[in-house]
């Protein structure tokens, strides 16, 4: 026990010390801050006013096009001659609407922005809907209530009561939890597999195993590397809410007015797209979600999931030379995460007690991805505690079986295993 | 004497091959035991299974008497063939570690490793990562870590290699200081000339089976044939007909003639003295006595045909 211990404490001090490691667990938060701090600035300066020459020879918008907060408008006669000189005069646009209304045209020095473009075209458009149905002796009133449209809130009835859930924030939270544990099993389980493979070929792996078991050094690299893992998350989770606090007020030029009223802005955006509900409506909802079942099935399934899959990792790191021969043995690993990501995205998140997705919520290889996106949607906690069950008996077989073939295939140098070859390590006996 | 290790009928067998049938042999306390032998003849098998690396298909080995358990693991300093230290490591943690790792306490071993790093002048790389040292002072470091620990027993695998005439003569004279001190060695190599110079012992393996055992001296008495170089000035050619011995060759060489004799049985060399004396002016005699390699190239091929035939 000690042995391994001694393991641990190498292997996590030697990834903690190097300075890719500060690179990556300082880096990854400046960037996801920078980004932050880029969407909010974005948000708060949306551009300059735009100045724009309007020729109207329908006559319908002289009254009712209004400038706004963007856009400023002025009429003029002339098409020609302000085609000409609209640019000279100072203007972004110039907008030329010929009598008929038919190919209304917008001209600017450079291709005009696609926003401005849009903006114009609403502005318009709802100009000439109006006077239309004006035309026609139809109400405007009548005409928008009868075109309301309408969303379904969710509501999930449990033993505490009823608890209103909204579908889009479980199926975000869930597949953000999956993808998180996708994206880290690979990113701990490669760098299991890189260890071992290091081992092998600087034929450290001798003098190593003399003093101790395969098993030990195979255990202690997949603890340590796990240990170097969980410290870079609260690393990261320490250093965004640090920068946070700090660096965007400074970006983004402390400005709080601005940013309250960006805020304001993005929350009326989300009403009328009808897509998320107001903020306020969106906390609410997250507070239907089984928060902690969430974040204790998020430990859990990293935790037994990257060891299932580090050990399986370490086996095929054992079985080769070099990195550029793992690729064969790599398939059978990536393929149950990658389908289960899969069917993730396009069955057990829109069905999520479905018979499929409860299957691969117990079978180990896809539980921690397909559990992960089921949680948000109150699953049964017979169905966790089966999964979670399965989930350390698969860790201990899979381990087992690894082991099994690490022990040998560490001590094969420069013999190109095959699939045969490591079932027959497989049945060696000690 | 004692036994250190006493290798009891080890059979291992891989998938499509035998690396050891049968094989026994004791190694004494104290002694620097070579074992021999070609390329692929098992001789890495019985030295990972003596290091618990990997364990026998049958047969036992005992340590002290003992049968070999993990309590010995720290009883042995292993410098396997192929060299190796973490590349990205300090050199001296990386010595702390690997002691640690056979049962030492850190400061101990942080002691005794500041003496031997002075003692082989390399004490000014305590801090410097194994990639940035050249390939002896890497072997250096590889064999402070093998007897750090001040094993009983010390495998050393091709120690030589690597290493430039100056340092293998140092690694040599430690080698041998070691086993003054009391450490038995098993020392395998391919180098026949560095196993008369240090072995009290050897055992040849070939094919996976262990062909000729015992001490070197004993071994080479065996393997004596009774032939003699004889020297003598000019070029009298009725010397070298007798009755006592075969005529092997006979060459001039600069003040005379060389003969290679072959002494017949039961006759001594002073006979053939008494004979050679009146007829000419002796310069030199001396027994041709068989070296290591040759009786190692002689005893391998014999068994090898035998097994082919």
């Amino acid at each position: 026990m000690n042995k391994i211990w001694l393991i641990i404490k190498r292997e996590y001090l030697s990834r903690v010390k190097k300075k890719s490691f500060l690179y990556v667990t300082f880096g990854v938060p400046l960037l996801f801050i920078g980004m932050m701090s880029l969407v909010i600035f974005l948000a708060v300066n949306q551009g300059d006013k735009k100045k724009i020459r309007v020729v109207d020879e329908s006559g319908w918008f002289k009254t009712t096009l209004k400038n706004s907060k963007k856009m400023e408008y002025s009429f003029a006669e002339g098409f020609a001659a302000n085609k000409e000189a609209f640019v000279k005069d100072g203007y972004d646009y110039l907008v030329y609407i010929p009598a008929n209304l038919n190919n209304i045209q917008m001209f600017a020095e450079k291709t005009p922005g696609a926003m401005d473009k849009s903006v114009v075209e609403d502005e318009i458009n709802s100009i000439i809907h109006s006077r239309r149905l004006a035309e026609a002796h139809i109400d405007s009133g009548i005409l928008a209530n009868a075109m309301k449209s309408v969303s379904i809130s969710t509501t999930s009835i449990s033993e505490k009561g009823e608890k209103k859930t909204q579908v889009v924030v479980a199926q975000v939270v869930g597949l953000l939890g999956a993808i998180l544990i996708y994206l880290t099993l690979f990113l701990y389980g490669v760098q299991v597999m890189k260890g071992v493979i290091e081992e092998k070929t600087s034929r450290i792996i001798e003098v190593v195993i003399s003093s101790v078991k395969p098993f030990q050094l195979m255990m202690g690299k997949i603890v340590g590397v796990g240990m170097v893992g969980l410290t870079q998350f609260l690393l990261w989770i320490g250093s965004t809410a640090i920068l946070g606090y700090t660096l965007i007020p400074m970006l983004t030029g402390n400005n709080a007015e601005k940013m309250a009223e960006a805020q304001q802005a993005a929350a009326t955006h989300a009403t009328n797209s009808g897509d998320i509900g107001s903020i306020g409506e969106l906390f609410q909802s997250m507070d239907g979600l089984p928060v902690l079942t969430i974040i204790f099935g998020f430990i859990f399934y990293f935790l037994f999931g990257y060891l299932l899959y580090s050990a399986l990792f370490a086996a095929v790191g054992s079985a080769v030379d070099n990195e550029t021969e793992t690729q064969q043995f790599m398939i059978p690993i990536t393929l149950p995460l990658l389908f289960t990501i899969y069917v993730s995205q396009f069955v057990i998140i829109n069905n999520p007690h479905s018979n499929i997705a409860v299957w691969l919520s117990m079978i180990p290889f896809t539980a921690p991805i397909a559990m992960m996106v089921r949680l948000p949607y109150h699953v049964p906690p017979l169905q966790i505690a089966g999964s979670m069950a399965l989930m350390v008996a698969g860790f201990i077989f899979t381990t087992w079986v690894a082991g099994r073939i690490y022990r040998t295939g560490v001590l094969m140098y420069g013999k190109k295993a095959s699939y045969k070859e490591i079932i027959k390590w497989f049945k060696y006996r000690d | 004497m004692e036994s250190m290790i006493s290798i009891r009928n080890i059979v291992k067998q891989y998938a499509g091959h035998k690396a050891l049938s049968d094989v026994s042999m004791d190694i004494k306390k104290g002694e620097v035991f070579g074992l021999l032998g070609p390329n692929g003849a098992g001789k890495t098998s019985l030295i990972r299974i003596i290091n618990q690396i990997t364990g026998p298909d049958s047969g036992e080995i005992l340590f002290n008497g003992t049968k070999l358990s993990e309590s010995h693991i720290g009883k042995i300093g292993y410098l396997p063939e192929e060299r190796g230290l973490y590349k990205k490591m300090e050199i001296g943690e990386q010595i702390l570690y690997l002691a640690q790792l056979k049962g030492m306490p850190r400061e101990e071993a942080k002691a005794r490793a500041v003496k031997w790093f002075r003692k082989l002048e390399i004490e000014s790389w305590w801090n410097k990562k194994i990639e940035e040292l050249s390939k002896g002072m890497q072997q250096k470091a590889q064999f402070i870590a093998t007897v750090l620990h001040e094993p009983e027993l010390i495998i050393l695998d091709e120690p030589f290699s690597g290493f430039d005439p100056i340092n293998a003569e140092l690694i040599k004279n430690e080698i041998l200081e070691l086993n003054k001190n009391g450490a038995t060695i098993i020392f395998s190599t391919h180098r026949m000339e560095s196993v008369e110079e240090l072995c009290d012992s050897i055992a040849l393996i070939n094919l996976s089976h262990k062909i000729l055992d015992g001490k070197v001296t004993e071994i080479k008495n065996q393997y004596r044939t009774g032939t003699y170089i004889v020297e003598y000035e000019g070029n009298n050619t009725d010397a070298q007909q007798s009755s006592q011995f075969e005529l092997l060759k006979s060459e001039s060489i600069d003040f005379g003639t060389r003969l290679q004799i072959k002494l017949r049985q039961g006759v001594h060399l002073n006979n053939v003295l008494a004979e050679l004396l009146p007829k000419v002016q002796l310069l030199k005699v001396e027994e041709k006595i068989p070296s290591m390699n040759e009786i190692f190239i002689e005893t391998v091929n014999k068994q090898t045909q035998k097994s082919k035939g």
